[in-house]
């Protein structure tokens, strides 16, 4: 199987750690051969600093997929920002001699080199692709009894010239990801919309950002879920954080758990709440957690 | 700047909006234009006929979710034509004063969001390292990502003007 290295990002190691340790923990379990990519930066961000200077935003991303070229490993993303930054940049520079050059000119004033050896990946089109739904099943200790509003987040299938990951107004991989471990991947209105979060909104224009999480949260709460699943920590944060600013600003407490995938696969996979991280959220839900207890413990 | 010149920018970078019809579709799959002034049609014929967009706060309120370029019928790179402004707005200086801010946080940390005293406990109780295996331990290779950027002139670009 494919050699990886994991690009951490920053808000999974310097917000959500519990999704970084269910992402080792998984992968572990799993026996995917995966280094740390030690020394990485920021990807950096495609929506702001890809929007302010393409240069410096391509040259970032190419040291990045350099330092994991040296490793000999595919570069492994668990954030669609992350994951649309390096694999925008990868293919970029791969079909683009003049840009490489160019870039690679950067590179060399830190002795580094951009080769184009290297794929970049998402831990969900990795799972999917490499395990398949059929083979996690198999591996399921603790199958999940939870009604999950599955949130794809945009730039895991958008760009679609740049994907190639099949329908981006229906897709159903991830959902077979969640059924695997057991849980109801519950449809709901909007269930593709974005959560608000890209594109600089989050960090530029806060209240408009807002209003689009809370459109997409009023949606899920409709469909009567356990939890929310995503694949994004920017995602996961607008949904987590922004039900705290939702609550605090608009009075609307919706208290709905947010989980990223490698967090649902870690206990489904026989790992304890705790163990990723899940009590670490800024919603807290203690029927939720209860609810875990019993379904990991039987 | 002259306004002729986004339009060439934009041919440049392989985006052809004069080919748009106005039919809308694109607005109506706009998630921020539900809560926001944020028309993209109208966002597109004001690129059309020249007007200045560079000082258009709709600029900014694109999400970036895509789903105008996936759907219009023309095939418009509506999200690279906003994206391809917003370049062409940050190097004449005109920028949201948090974006600023969020970059003078990758230039000193090489993360976008650094790590903070909270995670750093957070990370400790779950048995991780309390920094992670990113710039954030290693010196070295965040003195490389400054210097990468220095070499980009990002830290001039995104200074206070």
């Amino acid at each position: 199987m494919t050699k990886l290295s994991l690009f951490l990002g920053c808000i999974i190691p310097n917000r959500y750690p519990g999704i970084e340790k269910a992402t080792k923990f998984c992968l572990d379990k799993l026996g995917i051969d995966c280094n740390d990519l030690k020394g990485a930066s920021c990807c950096p961000a495609p929506g702001v600093f890809r929007s302010f200077d393409k240069t410096t935003w391509i040259a970032l991303a190419s040291r990045n997929i350099a330092l994991s070229e040296e490793l000999g490993r595919d570069v492994l993303t668990v954030c669609n920002g992350c994951y649309g930054s390096l694999a925008d940049a990868n293919h970029e520079l791969k079909k683009d001699a003049t840009l490489k050059k160019s870039t690679n000119a950067h590179l060399e004033k830190i002795g580094k080199e951009f080769k184009g050896t290297a794929d970049v990946r998402h831990i969900v089109e990795f799972l999917y692709d490499e395990l398949g739904p059929e083979n996690i099943k198999e591996m399921v200790v603790n199958p999940l009894k939870l009604r999950v509003a599955l949130h794809y987040g945009c730039h895991l299938v958008k760009p679609s010239n740049e994907r190639n990951l099949g329908s981006v107004e229906r897709p159903d991989f991830f959902d077979e990801l969640i059924e695997a471990i057991g849980a109801e991947s519950v449809d709901y209105s909007d269930k593709m919309a974005c959560c608000g979060a890209g594109g600089g909104v989050r960090s530029g224009l806060h209240g408009t950002s807002l209003e689009m999480v809370n459109h997409k949260l009023s949606r899920i709460q409709e469909a009567d879920v356990d939890c929310i699943v995503n694949a994004c920590p920017f995602c996961h944060l607008q949904f987590d954080g922004g039900q705290v600013e939702i609550k605090d600003i608009l009075g609307i407490d919706y208290s709905i758990p947010v989980l990223h995938y490698s967090q649902l696969l870690g206990l489904a996979l026989g790992f304890s709440s705790q163990e990723m991280g899940i009590d670490l959220n800024q919603i807290k839900n203690n029927e939720f957690i209860e609810k875990l207890k019993k379904l990991t413990e039987d | 700047m002259d306004e002729l010149d986004v339009l060439n920018r934009l041919k440049d970078a392989g985006i052809e909006v004069l080919t748009c019809m106005q039919c809308g579709t694109c607005s109506g799959s706009c998630p921020s234009g539900r809560y926001t002034s944020l028309n993209t049609r109208r966002f597109v014929r004001m690129v059309q006929v020249n007007m200045d967009m560079l000082h258009c706060e709709d600029l900014w309120m694109c999400a970036t979710c895509y789903n105008c370029q996936e759907r219009c019928p023309r095939g418009i790179k509506i999200v690279d034509a906003i994206l391809t402004i917003r370049t062409i707005a940050v190097h004449e200086g005109i920028m949201l004063p948090e974006h600023r801010k969020i970059s003078h946080l990758l230039l000193k940390h090489g993360h976008s969001v650094p790590i903070n005293d909270s995670t750093k406990q957070k990370r400790e109780k779950l048995g991780l390292e309390p920094l992670p295996e990113t710039v954030h331990k290693y010196p070295q290779a965040l003195k490389d990502v400054q210097r990468l950027m220095e070499s980009c002139e990002f830290d001039k670009l995104v200074a206070e003007k």
